[in-house]
């Protein structure tokens, strides 16, 4: 019982290492990138239509901290960025890490909520169509989702405006509310962007869970367990899924990575206001601290799920849990 | 008591239903072990799925009757049935560790059969589960308990899977190839508690096999199932004696025995009338094409010299890792034109050791004399020259063969990937290595699916060939195959080696076999040869415990052990 426990330890230790050191390595790679990029941003700032005069930009350059070897800049900014200092916006002055921290939250939520709908939608259509195979229930429903996966998610987010907000007039077509000012508002704001990301994030997820529920349901054990005499429905509910849970996770997982850089078109479709925006916003500005910062919540986000991921599986499957350590 | 009567299954077809099992009768009796022994194909399965009511979407009863004490099951609602399920009839499998839930441990698993049928409460079951693993004489209950099936060995998976069978004392147990999986010293084990536990429990067993030595060993009475039909119904001991039916007869005589150690094994041919014979094929005669016989004195083809091979395993998370040797120390020869035996366990590293004279795996220490050459540290382009020489068969001929590629694709690849001769060469060398192993000349253009698995075993076979190897390693190339089938197939190998002058690595863990086609034999445990030398010696007079103890434990026909009298 005690190696196990240590085996669990070692393992989370192991993969928050990994996940540590793949932040360092993004974080790195943001660093390198913006320095890289055509663009000063201290012209920038000073306005290069104004003409300013070499000192003003000398001095800016150095108020900025530009002027210190490139080295010495990253360190500096790698040491900050440990203390979630991302610098301050340059065309405002405000510190980087308020705009992150006010719209990191909005995007979760947005992503939160995509996959939530798409998982409660996709996995009860993908058990349904492998336990009914190659009937006309699993020919609709498959049929469904491959066309589900091939709408892109601005005509899915047209549909939906279309319908619901022009033609049925139940919910906003666009925009956001703060929770604090009004919550029903709210949600019913958020309704439609998340089902826009959510409608196609499901039809992925109902294929993999049939797929994989139906793998399962080929293997020698459920046969063994029908032969025990267990009625079929526990089979398909305590074993079955259990066990076709692994690569379900993983896509649901993978999805909501994707979707904390992927929320771009949805964002700026329904006006919310989300790290996307945010970004998109920046990269046109050349506000490069903010571009960073931006940058590396989403990347650091992404990592946290996959690391949350990563250690579900463990749970899930105990050959992992063992052998991996 | 399980009555069969006239039961009659077939599988829906395109077109109407195509009959799989035909008129099927018999009875067991509490405590009798009935053996139900036939081929693959041979319908002795889907019997049994049938028994249990538990036949996949595309079979159907079409007639007959299964009484378990005088109910018919196959009139039963579809609820009644699952609850007689696990609770009178219980069933083991072939695969003991696929049979089992990889996710939950093999505790629980067991508490969940038992509380299916007698809800006693956790805490009861949980300690009837204990009482159940050690009656099955598992080694460690309370690890058992806990372990997950992949932590366990494949034959204390089958204990596992016969404690949850008897859990409920059923009053019929199903066992479809519950040893096949195993080793024979392992399936002399499980046989054998299978056997005592009946005596206790006083069930009617089913048992379900191709192997007519277990039968032999523990069944009171046989029935013979050939392509649907039943052939025979005998006592074990009449069975043995006196065949009634030419079928019978025949699968008896395909069967490599030990002691038995014919020049040509009889195969089951089947005439277009459908009457079934036992035929002794004649060795096919040296073509006087072939070159003529080397003597190239007495220098082995292949040389093994203190040969290891080690893998590095941690036996907890934070332990140390600690090395297992997979092979240790072995040196071995192979003289040209005959063919090394080597058995042994599972894991006692024969395949490891295969593999190394192949050069999949990069021996740590050690030489491999190959035509007076060492390849153990050759760099994979050094190899390249000997890879042609060396070929190699495996085990599941429906896994080694790319099932998108047709036999002459199949066959030609490794012609191709030595640009061996041009295209219409390559093609004409196809044709005749499919002559040589027996394939007509229209199976080029065929897909391996539409191959059974002698056939599938027979274009492996060719294309181990292609490229005129001088040693083939064949790993277990028999193990997958029906014993008629397997018959044909160590005739065809046995033709080949005169034909083509090869020189074979035998690897089995059927001794019969083994005995049957073997010049020299080495014996292999735990990654070291405890006996090494010519096949009469190793199997008429063992030196080594270990030899002694794997020979014993081959259940063989006319052997008097499990307690029977000898016919």
């Amino acid at each position: 019982m005690n190696a196990s426990i240590a085996g669990a330890l070692l393992l989370v230790a192991r993969k928050l290492l990994t996940a540590i050191i793949q932040l360092f390595v993004v974080a790195t790679l943001i660093f390198s990138v913006m320095y890289i990029m055509p663009g000063d941003p201290v012209l920038l700032l000073l306005g290069a239509d104004s003409n300013p005069s070499p000192e003003a930009i000398v001095s800016m350059r150095s108020q900025l901290g530009l002027d210190q070897p490139v080295l010495s800049q990253y360190f500096v900014w790698l040491w900050n960025a440990l203390h979630l200092d991302f610098g301050k916006s340059l065309t405002n002055g405000y510190p980087v890490a308020n705009y992150v921290m006010q719209n990191l939250p909005r995007t979760l939520e947005l992503a939160f909520a995509a996959i939530i709908i798409a998982a409660l939608i996709g996995v009860p259509l993908g058990i349904a169509a492998a336990l009914k195979r190659g009937s006309t229930r699993d020919t609709v429903l498959t049929s469904i989702a491959t066309i589900g996966i091939s709408v892109p998610v601005y005509i899915m987010g047209t549909l939906l405006v279309l319908f619901f907000s022009l033609k049925l007039g139940w919910l906003p077509a666009s925009g956001y509310t703060d929770i604090s000012r009004n919550v029903f508002e709210h949600f019913r704001k958020l309704a439609l962007p998340a089902l826009a990301l959510g409608l196609g994030l499901a039809a992925s997820i109902a294929r993999m869970t049939r797929s994989s529920v139906l793998e399962i349901l080929g293997r020698d054990f459920v046969r063994a367990l029908r032969a025990k005499g267990m009625p079929e429905r526990r089979i398909i509910w305590q074993h079955v899924l259990r066990n076709a849970a692994i690569p379900i996770v993983t896509i649901i997982g993978l999805q909501l990575g994707n979707l904390m850089g992927g929320t771009v078109l949805v964002e700026a479709m329904f006006n919310w206001p989300g790290l996307s925006t945010l970004l998109v916003g920046a990269v046109s500005a050349r506000n490069y601290p903010l571009v960073q910062g931006a940058m590396l919540a989403i990347a650091a986000a992404f990592i946290l799920i996959n690391l949350v991921v990563e250690l579900l599986y463990s749970l899930l499957d105990p050959r992992i849990r063992r052998k991996r350590s | 008591m399980l009555e069969v009567r006239n039961l009659s299954i077939a599988f829906k077809a395109s077109v109407g239903l195509k009959s799989a099992v035909r008129n099927i009768d018999f009875i067991i009796r509490p405590g009798e072990i009935l053996g139900l022994v036939g081929e693959s194909g041979s319908g002795k399965t889907i019997t049994s799925l049938g028994v249990m009511g538990l036949l996949p979407p595309n079979a159907v009863v079409t007639g007959g009757e299964v009484l378990v004490d005088g109910v018919d099951i196959l009139k039963l609602p579809p609820a009644d049935l699952r609850k007689l399920r696990g609770r009178h009839i219980a069933m083991i499998f072939q695969d003991p560790m696929a049979s089992l839930d990889p996710i939950f441990t093999c505790g629980d698993q067991i508490v969940e059969a038992i509380l299916l049928h007698e809800p006693i409460g956790r805490a009861n079951a949980r300690r009837k589960a204990r009482e159940l693993l050690e009656k099955v004489l598992i080694s460690d209950p309370d690890r058992a308990m806990r372990s997950y099936p992949h932590e366990l060995s494949g034959g204390q998976c089958q204990r596992i899977m016969i404690a949850m069978a008897v859990a409920c004392r059923p009053r019929i147990i199903i066992a479809d190839e519950p040893t096949t999986a195993l080793d024979v010293t392992v399936q002399k084990q499980v046989l054998e508690l299978l056997r005592e536990l009946n005596g206790e429990v006083g069930a009617a067993i089913l048992l379900i096999t191709h192997d007519l030595g277990v039968i032999y060993e523990v069944a009171d009475r046989v029935v013979v199932m050939y392509a649907g039909d039943k052939m025979e119904e005998a006592t074990t001991a009449d069975l043995f004696a006196a065949p009634r039916s030419d079928y019978s007869r025949a699968l008896i005589d395909s069967m490599p025995s030990l002691g038995r150690n014919a020049e040509r094994l009889p195969v089951i041919e089947r005439d277009p009338s459908g009457k079934v014979s036992s035929v002794r094929p004649e060795p096919r005669p040296r073509p006087a094409s072939a070159a003529p016989v080397l003597s190239e004195g007495d220098r082995p083809l292949l040389e093994i010299r203190d040969l290891c091979k080690s893998y590095w395993i941690k036996p907890s998370p934070l332990a140390v890792p600690v090395e297992m040797r997979a092979v240790d120390r072995v040196s071995l020869t192979v003289a040209p034109r005959t063919t090394l035996g080597l058995v042994g366990e599972s894991g006692c590293g024969k395949s490891t050791l295969s593999r190394a004279v192949i050069r999949l795996y990069k021996p740590d220490s050690g030489q491999i004399l190959f035509k007076g050459k060492d390849i153990a540290a050759l760099s994979d382009k050094e190899m390249r020259p000997f890879r042609r020489e060396i070929a190699m068969v495996f085990q599941n001929p429906y896994g080694s063969l790319n099932p998108r590629q047709t036999v002459a694709q199949l066959v030609e690849a490794p012609m191709v990937v030595f640009a061996d001769g041009d295209a219409a060469k390559r093609q004409r060398r196809v044709r005749s290595l499919l002559e040589a192993v027996g394939l007509p000349a229209t199976a080029a253009q065929k897909y391996p699916h539409e191959f059974s698995g002698g056939q599938r075993q027979r274009i492996a076979i060719a294309r181990a060939l292609a490229l005129n190897p001088s040693l083939v390693i064949c790993d277990e190339a028999v193990s997958a195959l029906d014993v008629s089938v397997q018959a044909q197939v160590l005739n065809l190998l046995k033709d080949l080696q005169a034909e083509f002058d090869l020189t074979y690595l035998f690897i089995s863990h059927d001794l019969s076999v083994v005995e049957h086609v073997s010049d020299t034999v080495a014996v292999m445990q735990k990654g070291r040869i405890v006996e090494y030398g010519p096949v009469a010696e190793i199997f008429g007079n063992p030196r080594e415990p270990y030899t002694r103890m794997l020979l014993d434990a081959v259940p063989t026909v006319g052997s008097m052990r499990g307690g029977k009298a000898a016919p």
